[in-house]
């Protein structure tokens, strides 16, 4: 008994020498140093004071050469943006060079990035580490002092013969339009910082008796946000407002829809109820069945997969035109199919405006034809 | 108005109607509905005069309008209710069985709970935002499948073995960690809110969306479990004296940037983060792992989280510069504004909800401050003349969610409800009015107003602005 209490002793001294030792450096032996390709490959930022920014040059002339082949389709030919995106370009002139102050913020509208931006460091690290958009991190360094220097161009702050560099680019900082417009004189980066605004808790008589509702949603835009609907529990105090309806309507019917899904419970079997006929409605609710809707959702996610989506919704239109357009314009077509195969594969501009729909020679035959099948026929409501 | 009638018998024409009827008037749709019932109403009280009347027992409280009644509440013949008389098929046969799915679903009757884009807000869907359907959620945690979405340049689902975090700047050692790595050490698990800096964006000028999950869905509460921050500098040697602020990177396309202060990360509370509610992250949620950054706007809780440099000055990145930048009236950007103050929104009855009854009603929120806990959340039905506490439900954790909730019983009139929260600093929600009044009308980040729902006597509730 003794013995063995004096050898459970000894072992409890080990172990807790043997703990001790490992809680000095409980994290002995995670991580690895990084080699300096590694860093080099990774650390890519480009501080206001350009740190990081790498050796290299380029002309605003080369910026524009890149900027047509490249940048244009969704940035415009003068970074205007062909109206779709937030333009680059506009509302900044000379006089805002002198000043550092976008005289135009002071007014109201559209923002351009250069009406914002304070720092051209900040618009050289996003070209290099985010764009083109679908090809992030594919210019050299030189390109991206090109298309940085096209549009100081744009923006009237150099000739088109201008050549940006990493000599010359701390100089080009002091003719930021808007170098000056920022403020960090605020409380809302430190965690104890003081708030702005100072509002007190009055608990009763605060405001006037009759509250005047100063804005609200004009009726005609009800139904902006989809059916609502179908956008609530089918259960609970309340259900959404049918906003194909107006307002009156729409809530004597929710009402009315909320009783016969209750009364029909049991005149229901398994996928016929009261909420299957809801959701005859629904947003979720396709028109096809069996095979066909398996390849309405096969060639829905090729589309997704391809990029298609992210410039044509189905029927909403994006950058391009939507896809149920497309399917109006050409449905009386005889070679409907194989023409907007082609359009698909080799793209084309002016049909439906001028940004132009880059070719797809990544896209098999296949994939080509079914996605004009399905543009032509799944696309379009039923 | 006549409330005496809740759960007791009651004479009703409808009370005629077999399940038989009422599915015929199914199968004839809504617009057939009422001059179904103006028939059935006939035939019942033709029945009536040969027949005792059948007494019904209504089980909802009558609705707003005398003429709704009839199709607002639930009436049932003798002997009952035939949802409890005829026994359904579930009750009856047999269901599935179990790892039917192998990843379990929500109801599909829960399909209307989705998360959806605004139409209109963004130009294309890789760099948009879905928002979470808070109007339907209980409770503090959001479900992961109905987290808010904000992509810059498209989500991607990456593999976890080859995901690497690199550690470099002022550091003794420019170190570079595997995902194994990360889990091998000591994680924290905490529940905190994201809001991303725009939410409610679209309404600093006038009201322009219709629902809470519009209005306020760019918010989402969850549990995440990952290793402090500062765990993994030290090992590195970060300097922290001079090294007031790191950069945090991703590695998908845009590869995202912010500034993070040292100050956060000293606190213990910056999180490399790979696990949510439970399970990994989602990859719409930076899978394999993201930095959490409590109380502070979402779009420093960098996702695909592939690199963290310790520097001795802000970044000035693109989302420091171009965008999240608080434009005040004078026409200057507030640059670096991060903390998301103290906020709260009534996420039921909200707008684009139609009450189906007078009566009986909870209503329920959320709140939630980027400077700690909720210490109190104030409820008015009158547009903000009179208010009263909500009762605050645990747990109230410091930069989460805190839900609320207040009965009320609607009388019928029309009510503008607002809720106002007070957090652990004292900070009081503003109004629009006091909002305003600093920082103008024209900022796209930080609008912390309180929120109106107005409930009109139809019973329809409308976003409004007063």
């Amino acid at each position: 008994m003794f013995r063995f209490s004096g050898a459970l002793a000894t072992i409890f001294l080990l172990a807790s020498q043997a703990t001790y030792a490992q809680t000095l450096t409980p994290y002995a032996g995670l991580g690895r140093a990084a080699t300096a390709a590694e860093l080099k490959a990774w650390d890519i930022d480009v501080r206001p004071d350009f740190k990081g920014l790498p050796a290299g040059q380029g002309s605003a002339a080369r910026g524009q050469e890149i900027w047509e082949s490249k940048c244009e389709s969704c940035h415009g030919v003068f970074g205007e943006s062909n109206h779709v995106f937030t333009p680059i370009s506009g509302g900044v002139g000379k006089k805002d060079s002198k000043s550092g102050r976008v005289a135009e913020l002071t007014v109201g509208g559209v923002r351009s990035t250069f009406m914002k931006l304070s720092q051209l460091a900040t618009l050289w690290d996003y070209v290099n580490r985010a764009m083109p958009w679908n090809a992030p991190k594919s210019l050299s360094s030189d390109d991206v002092y090109a298309v940085v220097a096209y549009m100081m161009h744009l923006n009237e702050m150099v000739p088109l013969d201008f050549t940006l560099s990493d000599k010359n680019i701390a100089q080009m900082q002091q003719r930021l339009p808007n170098r000056n417009g920022m403020s960090t004189a605020h409380g809302l980066w430190a965690v104890n910082g003081k708030p702005d605004v100072k509002a007190k808790a009055c608990m009763s008589d605060c405001v006037a008796a009759e509250t005047q509702v100063k804005s609200s949603i004009p009726d005609f835009a009800r139904n902006a946000h989809g059916n609502l609907t179908e956008q609530f529990r089918l259960v609970g105090g309340a259900r959404g407002a049918d906003t194909t309806q107006a307002a009156a309507a729409s809530a004597q019917n929710a009402r009315r829809l909320a009783v016969a899904a209750a009364a029909s419970n049991t005149a229901s079997n398994l996928g016929s109820n009261a909420a299957g006929n809801l959701d005859a409605t629904g947003a979720g609710a396709t028109a096809t069945t069996g095979s066909s809707a398996a390849q309405f959702v096969a060639a829905q996610s090729l589309a997704e997969k391809k990029g298609c989506l992210s410039c044509h919704g189905v029927s909403n239109r994006l950058v391009g035109p939507a896809l149920q357009e497309v399917a109006a314009k050409y449905k009386d077509r005889a070679d409907a199919l194989t023409h907007v195969a082609q359009r698909i594969a080799l793209g084309g501009q002016g049909v439906w405006g001028a940004v132009p729909m880059p070719p797809q020679p990544q896209l098999s035959a296949d994939d080509v034809a079914s996605l004009s099948r399905w543009i032509m026929n799944s696309a379009l409501p039923k | 108005m006549d409330k005496t009638v809740i759960g007791r018998l009651r004479k009703a024409p409808e009370s005629f109607l077999s399940a038989a009827d009422i599915g015929a008037i199914q199968r004839q749709g809504a617009t057939a509905r009422r001059g179904f019932l103006r028939a059935s109403f006939q035939t019942a009280m033709a029945g009536a005069s040969v027949m005792s009347v059948a007494p019904a027992v209504a089980q909802s409280v009558p609705a707003a309008a005398p003429s709704e009644r009839a199709s607002n509440a639930k009436f049932v013949s003798e002997p009952g209710d035939p949802a409890i008389l005829n026994l359904p098929a579930h009750s009856k046969g047999l269901g599935q069985p179990v790892a039917a799915l192998a990843y379990g679903m929500p109801s599909k009757y829960e399909k209307n709970l989705q998360r959806r884009e605004s139409p209109g807000l963004t130009r294309v869907s890789a760099a948009s935002v879905s928002f979470t359907p808070l109007q339907g959620m209980f409770g503090i945690i959001t479900a992961s499948g109905l987290h808010f979405e904000r992509h810059h340049q498209g989500w991607w689902d990456i593999d976890p073995t080859q995901h690497r975090l690199m550690i470099n700047g002022l550091v003794k050692q420019p170190m570079v960690f595997t995902m194994d790595e990360l889990m091998r050490m000591t994680p924290v698990s905490r529940i905190h809110f994201i809001e991303c800096g725009a939410n409610s964006g679209m309404e600093w000028g006038n009201v322009a969306v219709p629902t809470v999950q519009y209005t306020h869905g760019m918010l989402s509460c969850c549990e995440y479990t990952g290793v402090p921050l500062i765990d993994v500098l030290q090992i590195c040697g970060a300097d922290l004296k001079k090294g007031r602020f790191i950069l945090a990177e991703g590695a998908d396309g845009s590869s995202m940037t912010r500034t993070i202060p040292a100050a956060l990360i000293e606190s213990g509370e910056v999180l490399l983060a790979y696990g949510q509610n439970g399970e990994m992250l989602r990859p719409e949620n930076g899978y394999p792992l993201r930095l959490v950054v409590p109380g502070v706007q979402g779009v420093s809780w960098i996702k695909y989280l592939r690199r963290i440099e310790v520097g001795d000055q802000p970044y000035a990145t693109k989302d420091e510069t171009i965008h999240y930048v608080d434009m005040m009236p004078s026409g200057i950007h507030r640059q670096y504004t991060s903390i998301q103050e103290c906020k709260s929104v009534i996420t039921s009855p909200s707008g684009g909800q139609v009450l189906l009854d007078q009566g009986a009603h909870n209503i329920t929120g959320l709140a939630w401050s980027g400077r700690g806990t909720v210490r109190r959340v104030d409820i008015s039905v009158d547009g903000g003349r009179n208010w009263r506490a909500a009762r605050l439900e645990t747990p109230v954790l410091s930069k989460a969610l805190t839900r609320f909730n207040l009965p009320w019983a609607w009388s019928g009139k029309p009510a503008i409800l607002q809720s106002r929260a007070i957090d652990q600093t004292g900070y009081v929600q503003p109004t629009y009015t006091q909002l305003r009044a600093v920082r103008g009308t024209r900022s796209i980040y930080h609008n912390n107003a309180i929120q109106s729902w107005q409930v009109g006597e139809s019973g329809e509730v409308i976003n409004v602005q007063v």
